[in-house]
């Protein structure tokens, strides 16, 4: 298992759309994929529970990864947040 | 009057006795209930988030451009909690384990994510519990809507507040006797299906869902907008006796049938009816219609699902064409938007202004491109013309005739068969398209005068609204004037000219109607017969007198004054028999 701190830097947070994007790129892996925020569990692949995490700007998150391809999911993810969701 | 007796507004005429359903939609309502087949409650779960799936798709891909990229977002991310591998998993996994109903587990999964939601202080998180809400309705109304399906039951009354698209659907699938609400008028979709189906219905009575009682015994006397609650033996009787002379005068109607619709000195009007289900078609043949002056193709599919594709639609168009070969059949391109089916998604703050008939399908090519493509293919036999709704302008018409003659060069690279010269034709139920007539008429083969909409428009008066709906008046001076004038214009455009909507089939404006000079006219199949009886003992000549006079008033009371003192000198067979 592999763990990663993130931070949300666009200014309109983790909204619907980039919460949509998450899930898509992790249901291209095979791993585990969890996003933990202030004692909560979200599986990374379930777009009601990535939507249902308040975060906005400045919040940050930690995700863990856990499965054969850990490396790479982790790595696809963690880029997607570091752009911002696309929206700097 | 009785204090048993309720009056309301006469929508369907006709009389029935027998039980009442009551019909209530409870959908927020959520039972705590166990189920005894585990299997079978997995199968409605399925089914509702494939149900719900299509529903969605379909307004994604409708209204994606129309919408905006956020609450375009919204819709995918709904779609996608649809699938969400999770939500669904542990969803069914309750529903095995704890053998509880469906919508009780969607209600309490779904929930726990909007309490999660409630919890954050940021307020657009309060926007995203709506979003999940929504969802949530949508799947418990669906396996809630199965439900409904097998629980009415056939040959009852069925009482309820107000009837939808939706619910005319279920209804079209049990027998039913006869319809009460607590609102709606006469133009109202409940009215239309009701007339169609000829199943006597009295609308508007404000609180018939609380003074009856599901299995009271009531009658329904469609005519005269009166219903009755737990009648009495002398009532019956009477009601009963009633009954009899009705179907009496529907055997002496009956033998109309073969005969043409043809005036004393001889003037000939073609009757067609207008059809919102294929159940009706029989009916249609039956009561001797020389083909369909409208075919409401928004209501013969179910379009709250998803929208059919070509083949489909051709084969519905084809089976009508061929059925009712020789007679014409006039098919009106998906009206959508207005009070009809629409996904309730889209939601504009004043619809019949807004994106409805003819400028949705020209926003929607591709759906517009299979209908036109699906109707040419079925008119093979030369006997289908195509009718387009809510023209407001000429630009509207040449790109409808161009979509048209696109679809004509592909079939013809595809060397599939269809009637080259197809008739084209427009509706005419907007006040701009009235004023343009005779430019209209130029462009097309046939006008069609939508009477319900074109009086709701000039008037300025939504039919659907009680509180206004008695300033919806047929015989109002403005109303027969811009009749007459759209009637003579297209004459002068050379193009035939017929009229549909309710003014049709009301024996009370038959003799104006014919003495305008129309060339046909489309009712329901239940009123052809009475219409034709009425033409049959119109002299045209004084018709036309009678019309001359009452393009002279100036008042509505003047020329409903004179239409009824008219019908007394002329029809006194029908007055005592029918009313």
């Amino acid at each position: 298992m592999i763990e990663k701190e993130v931070v949300i830097i666009n200014n309109a947070g983790l909204h619907t759309r980039p919460a949509a994007t998450i899930v898509k790129i992790a249901a291209k892996y095979k791993c585990e994929f969890f996003i933990h925020k202030d004692g909560m569990h979200i599986n990374g692949k379930s777009i009601i529970g990535v939507m249902t995490l308040a975060a906005e700007k400045g919040s940050k998150l930690k995700l863990s990864f856990d499965g054969i391809d850990q490396e790479e999911a982790c790595e696809a993810i963690v880029k997607y947040f570091e752009k911002g969701f696309d929206e700097l | 009057m009785s204090n048993n007796l309720l009056k309301g507004i006469a929508a369907a005429a006709g009389i029935s006795i027998g039980t009442a359903y009551l019909y209530e939609k409870q959908i927020e309502v959520v039972e705590d209930e166990f189920v005894d087949n585990v299997d079978e409650a997995i199968e409605a779960f399925e089914k509702s988030i494939k149900k719900s799936k299509k529903e969605l798709n379909k307004i994604f891909n409708l209204a994606v451009d129309k919408m905006g990229e956020q609450r375009a977002g919204i819709f995918e991310a709904q779609v996608m909690i649809l699938d969400d591998p999770i939500l669904m998993g542990n969803i069914k996994k309750r529903i095995i384990e704890e053998k509880r109903s469906p919508e009780f587990i969607v209600d309490a999964e779904i929930s726990k994510y909007q309490e999660l939601l409630s919890l954050s202080k940021e307020s657009y998180m309060k926007e995203r519990k709506h979003d999940i809400e929504d969802i949530k309705n949508r799947i418990i109304r669906n396996l809630k809507k199965k439900k409904w399906h097998s629980q009415i039951e056939s040959d009852v009354i069925v009482v309820t507040n107000n009837i939808t698209p939706a619910d005319t659907v279920l209804f079209s699938k049990v027998r039913v006797k006869g319809y009460i609400t607590n609102v709606g008028g006469l133009t109202s979709h409940a009215a239309i299906v009701a007339r169609s189906l000829n199943i006597p219905a009295v609308l508007g009575i404000h609180d018939a869902t609380i003074k009856i009682k599901n299995g009271d015994t009531v009658i329904v006397d469609g005519l005269h907008g009166e219903i009755i609650i737990s009648p009495t033996e002398e009532q019956l009787e009477y009601y009963r006796e009633k009954c009899k002379r009705l179907e009496e005068f529907d055997t002496e109607l009956a033998k109309l049938t073969d005969k043409p619709a043809v005036t004393l000195d001889g003037r000939k009007i073609i009757l067609r009816a207008n059809l919102d289900i294929v159940e009706e078609l029989e009916y249609i043949i039956r009561n001797g219609a020389e083909g369909t002056g409208l075919v409401r193709t928004e209501q013969i599919f179910n379009l709250e699902d998803e929208f059919p594709d070509e083949e489909r639609q051709y084969q519905t168009y084809i089976d009508l064409a061929e059925k009712l070969y020789p007679h014409i059949v006039i098919v009106r391109v998906f009206d959508i938007g207005g009070d009809k089916v629409f996904p309730v998604d889209v939601k504009e703050p004043n619809p019949f202004l807004g994106w409805r008939g003819i400028r949705f399908l020209l926003d929607n090519e591709n759906l517009f491109k299979t209908q036109i493509r699906a109707l040419l293919r079925a008119s093979a036999h030369k006997n289908i013309k195509i009718m387009m709704p809510m023209i407001t302008s000429l630009q509207e018409i040449r790109k409808s005739k161009e979509i048209i003659e696109c679809c004509k060069e592909e079939l013809r690279n595809e060397n599939k068969e269809f009637d080259s010269n197809i008739n084209i034709g427009i509706m005419i139920e907007v006040p701009s398209a009235a004023v343009m007539a005779e430019e209209f008429a130029e462009e097309v083969d046939f006008i069609s005068i939508g009477t319900n909409d074109l009086i709701q428009y000039l008037l300025a008066v939504d039919r659907g609204n009680e509180i206004v709906s008695s300033l919806y008046q047929e015989f109002h001076p403005a109303v027969i004037r811009t009749l007459y004038k759209i009637i003579h214009s297209s004459k002068l455009g050379e193009a035939k000219v017929s009229i549909c909507g309710e003014m049709a089939a009301d024996i009370l404006a038959t003799p104006l109607l014919v003495g305008m000079g129309l060339d046909s006219m489309s009712v329901s199949a239940a009123t052809i017969p009475h219409i034709k009886k009425i033409i049959r003992s119109i002299n045209y000549e004084e018709a036309k007198k009678l019309t001359k006079e009452c393009l002279t008033y100036k008042t509505e009371k003047e020329v409903s004054n004179r239409l009824q003192e008219y019908f007394k000198e002329n029809f006194v067979d029908e007055l005592e028999n029918v009313f």
